[in-house]
């Protein structure tokens, strides 16, 4: 395939860990109070792989090039309403949909990308941030009055009986599907002892397509092209000065990760066929942002984890109430208890934002190469265990970045 | 650099293969309920999806403390609020069909997206059999759709917007709040006997779904009136200052200013509007007047001084003084230490409706729960007499015309009730063109897999 044998484990773990989510995320039975941590079913793991795609994607121009875009979330909005409208206009087959959210998508990069990276650095991020909330405006209101309804505003595009679904056939499931696969469908529904296992049609849909968009995005980075985009990343004058126009490199790598964005954005469309304008927020576009710093920015696994991480705190954190906290601790006496409960408040349920941002800031206090640092340290212990002390130097923060570390915004 | 060999033989062993491989788990696909999330064990879980961060997080809150309590109460808890003035007395303090009632929360964010995602988290993990909640249109349409989808009940908590029961109603949702056309249509009225029937009025509108529903309402009310509209004016849901929209109503020749504004949003141009002394002013030889469609306690809160005077509607006011609305403001002031707002009326009254239609039909499948809902007509709930519609799943009930109090006695008595419209006054016809029109239908109730 092309690749050498440190990226091939890398791509063989990342597919094992991909198709047996469902099994990994799920390790509490359920019935047991621990069950409240259970990521295993069908939304949350399809939103791991998909915001997992779009960090992939963000990390081709953020990792590579340096170049921070703010405005990420612009294209994820674009693909998913792309996703929608063909569902309104052909049928509720996922492949159209998917296909013409990648290629709106990357033409809606061609023209921000061209515009923005006339500028570096910080211009560059407050230009695309301004692309990105004007789209957030436009898809908000502008573009949803009666008369020219293209993005439905606040309720987000949906599909209506009335639309026309040309392809529409008796017999197809009236939700998305793969030539009637349909994606909000369980093949498989295991139960075993205690536990239950989930495995979703979609689910596997988008792991699928997420395996073959990593092993693209590593094959982007071992290429020539890849080395290109880190010599802009390292020092964009000297580029210049050796007679190369670093332009055509950083539109490409803007356009590719402006399709990843789109792809993204159309498997969530497919998932669940609803476009809502916040989706091309500045929160939105931040949110990608902490991903791919929190996972590690430049590595190829990092922005993955990172969008899982945030995925993880989002959806099972923001869950636990005042209710689930006492069943916690309603071994404990009463004072205690209330405590406890007390004192854990603030931390979850409305309180999660609260959590992940501490979170945040440790992990770029002590591991400022995000959470594959931290991983690669522990496996550093294990490794220099036996071995005498004073080895430390022989730990690297990332194998990519020699000589020296590089600023990750491109100046 | 590459090292890929694609020869005929090898893609079409492999797409083979993975033809098997894609074919072969269908054949476990198991279909072993009818019902999603049927409840089999002693319990039953609802999913409480409440805004708990953004711009609508006070309203989320009470709404979740007024979920607490209908769940206190339908276990046998507590004193037992308005189970004991509700007209249909099935309830009796069991739990739903003797399972005890469980709960799950979730933050939407006053997001459509991140509301659909906390659902579908409810009901494909914690198992819930009816979802509720919402603080605002967008959110409430877009979780109707997905629990319409899923084949769960979805019983909407504060959304006003004429959408929600009118173009995009679905069979498996229902609204017990009122929405912007009886608003105006209790109004008008009012507005009549308060100012005349000779009126220039001036709106400014939240640019989005709501904000355009609204504004046509009262537009369209006033007008029938005799009002006429200067002009509309669309302000951006971001603003935080509306001093440049305040200024030109000043020279329109107005002399009523509608503020189509929710929240944190009318709060601000309310302000901004008293600021510039428009309520002093005199124009036409008429008073300046201002009017806010849609009100809440919390708005007034923010609102403060200004508030006073102003006139507006609101679905339900704690200070009623039916026995139902007594029993629930009691209850739900000895847990929490104060009155409950209008958001937490509608939540804690939405989760008793279902529990009763469940018990009525004797099953928690989605298609006789809606069955047992339409067309149902209860009292002892602080509307009065209510009916939910069966042809839209909205409610028909009396409406409050309230107007900021002038010396409030606390921190919560801010509203006065200045008339109670009848609901024969705010009823309109399924079919009726704010609401869709003919094209509009609920679709087929949908009991899931």
């Amino acid at each position: 395939m092309g690749l050498n044998k440190s990226d091939m484990t890398l791509l063989i773990v990342v597919a094992i860990l991909a198709l047996g989510a469902p099994f990994i995320l799920n390790p509490f039975p359920v019935d047991s109070g621990m069950a409240q941590f259970n990521a295993g079913y069908p939304d949350l793991m399809q939103r791991f792989v998909i915001f997992g795609i779009l960090a992939i994607g963000f990390n081709i121009l953020f990792g590579l090039t340096g170049y921070l875009s703010f405005g990420h979330a612009a294209f994820l909005g674009v693909g998913s309403y792309a996703a929608v409208w063909m569902f309104k206009l052909l049928s509720y087959n996922v492949l159209p949909a998917i296909a013409l959210s990648v290629v709106v998508a990357g033409l809606f990069s061609v023209l921000i990308g061209y515009v923005s990276l006339r500028r570096s650095g910080i211009y560059f991020s407050i230009l695309t941030l301004a692309f990105a909330q004007m789209s957030f405006a436009l898809a908000y209101s502008v573009l949803s009055n009666p008369k020219f309804n293209l993005t439905n505003g606040e309720t987000g595009l949906q599909v209506y009986a009335g639309d026309p679904q040309i392809f529409h056939r008796e017999g197809l499931p009236d939700v998305p599907h793969l030539f009637g696969i349909a994606m909000r469908d369980n093949f498989l529904e295991l139960k075993m002892g205690g536990w239950e296992f989930t495995f979703n049609n979609g689910y596997y849909l988008c792991a699928i397509i997420m395996l073959v968009v990593f092993y693209l995005a590593i094959r982007l980075f071992r290429s020539p092209f890849g080395l290109m985009l880190r010599a802009v990343k390292s020092n964009q004058n000297r580029l210049n000065y050796t007679g190369l126009n670093p332009k055509p490199y950083t539109l490409a790598a803007f356009i590719i990760s402006g399709m990843y964005a789109g792809l993204a954005g159309g498997l969530l469309a497919s998932m669940d066929p609803l476009a809502g304008a916040e989706r091309m927020q500045w929160t939105a576009s931040g949110e990608i942002v902490l991903m791919t710093i929190l996972g590690g920015a430049g590595t190829l696994i990092g922005p993955v984890l990172g969008a899982g991480f945030i995925k993880y705190f989002e959806n099972i954190f923001s869950k636990i109430n005042d209710n689930v906290l006492h069943q916690w601790f309603a071994f404990m006496p009463d004072g205690m208890e209330d405590f406890m409960v007390f004192i854990v408040h603030p931390f979850v349920g409305k309180g999660w934002h609260l959590t992940l941002g501490i979170l945040f800031m440790l992990v770029v206090t002590f591991l400022p190469g995000g959470l594959v640092e931290g991983g690669q340290r522990i496996a550093n212990l294990f490794r220099n265990r036996g071995k005498k002390k004073g080895d430390d130097d022989s730990y690297k923060p990332d194998p990519e970045h020699h000589p020296k570390e590089t600023p990750h915004v491109a100046e | 650099m590459t090292k890929m060999d694609l020869t005929r033989r090898g893609v079409l062993k492999t797409t083979a293969a993975a033809g098997a491989g894609l074919a072969l788990p269908t054949m476990f696909t198991s279909s072993a309920h009818a019902v999603t999330n049927d409840p089999m064990g002693g319990t039953v879980t609802l999913g409480f999806n409440v805004p708990q961060t953004g711009p609508y997080a006070d309203e989320g809150a009470d709404e979740l403390r007024a979920y607490e309590l209908a769940v206190e109460h339908l276990n046998g808890g507590g004193d037992g609020g308005m189970l004991n003035t509700f007209s249909s007395k099935v309830l009796d303090g069991t739990g739903i069909l003797g399972k005890k009632v469980e709960y799950v929360t979730g933050d939407t964010q006053t997001k459509s997206d991140a509301a659909r995602a906390s659902a579908k988290s409810m009901i494909e993990k914690d198992g819930a059999i009816m979802i509720t909640g919402g603080s605002s249109s967008g959110v409430a349409i877009a979780v109707q759709g997905l629990c319409q989808e899923a084949g769960v009940i979805f019983m909407a908590g504060l959304t006003h917007s004429n959408d929600t029961t009118g173009k995009d109603r679905k069979a498996n949702g229902f609204r017990h709040f009122f929405n912007g056309y009886m608003s105006g249509a209790a109004l008008a009225p009012v507005l009549k006997n308060l100012y005349g029937d000779d009126r220039k009025a001036y709106h400014l509108t939240a640019d989005y779904t709501w904000g355009w529903t609204q504004q046509e309402s009262i537009a369209a009310a006033t007008e029938a009136l005799g009002w006429e509209t200067v002009n509309n004016v669309l302000t951006p849901l971001a603003s935080t200052d509306f001093s440049s929209y305040i200024a030109p109503v000043l020279n329109s020749g107005a002399d009523v200013l509608v503020l189509n504004h929710y929240g944190g949003n009318m709060v601000n141009s309310l302000t901004n509007a008293v600021q510039f002394g428009l309520r002093e002013k005199e124009v036409n030889g008429k008073n300046f007047e201002i009017v806010v469609p849609l009100f809440s306690r919390l708005m007034a809160r923010g609102a403060g001084e200004n508030i006073k005077g102003i006139v507006g509607s609101t679905n339900w006011h704690w200070s009623l003084q039916d026995e139902g609305s007594k029993a629930f403001v009691k209850s739900f002031g000895e847990k929490y230490g104060f009155p409950p707002s209008q958001a937490a009326h509608t939540c804690y009254v939405q989760t008793l409706l279902y529990a009763d239609a469940v018990t009525r039909a004797n099953s928690f499948a989605p298609c006789d729960v809606a069955a047992a809902l339409e067309g149902f007509e209860f009292d002892g709930m602080g509307n009065g007499k209510t009916l939910y519609r069966a042809e839209d799943h909205q409610c028909f009930k009396d409406v409050l015309v309230v107007k900021g109090k002038e010396n409030p006695q606390s921190e919560f008595d801010l509203l006065e009730v200045v008339e109670v419209t009848p609901a024969a006054q705010v009823t309109y016809e399924p079919n009726h063109p704010m609401f869709g029109g003919d094209e509009a239908s609920l679709g087929e109730c949908n009991n899931g897999a």
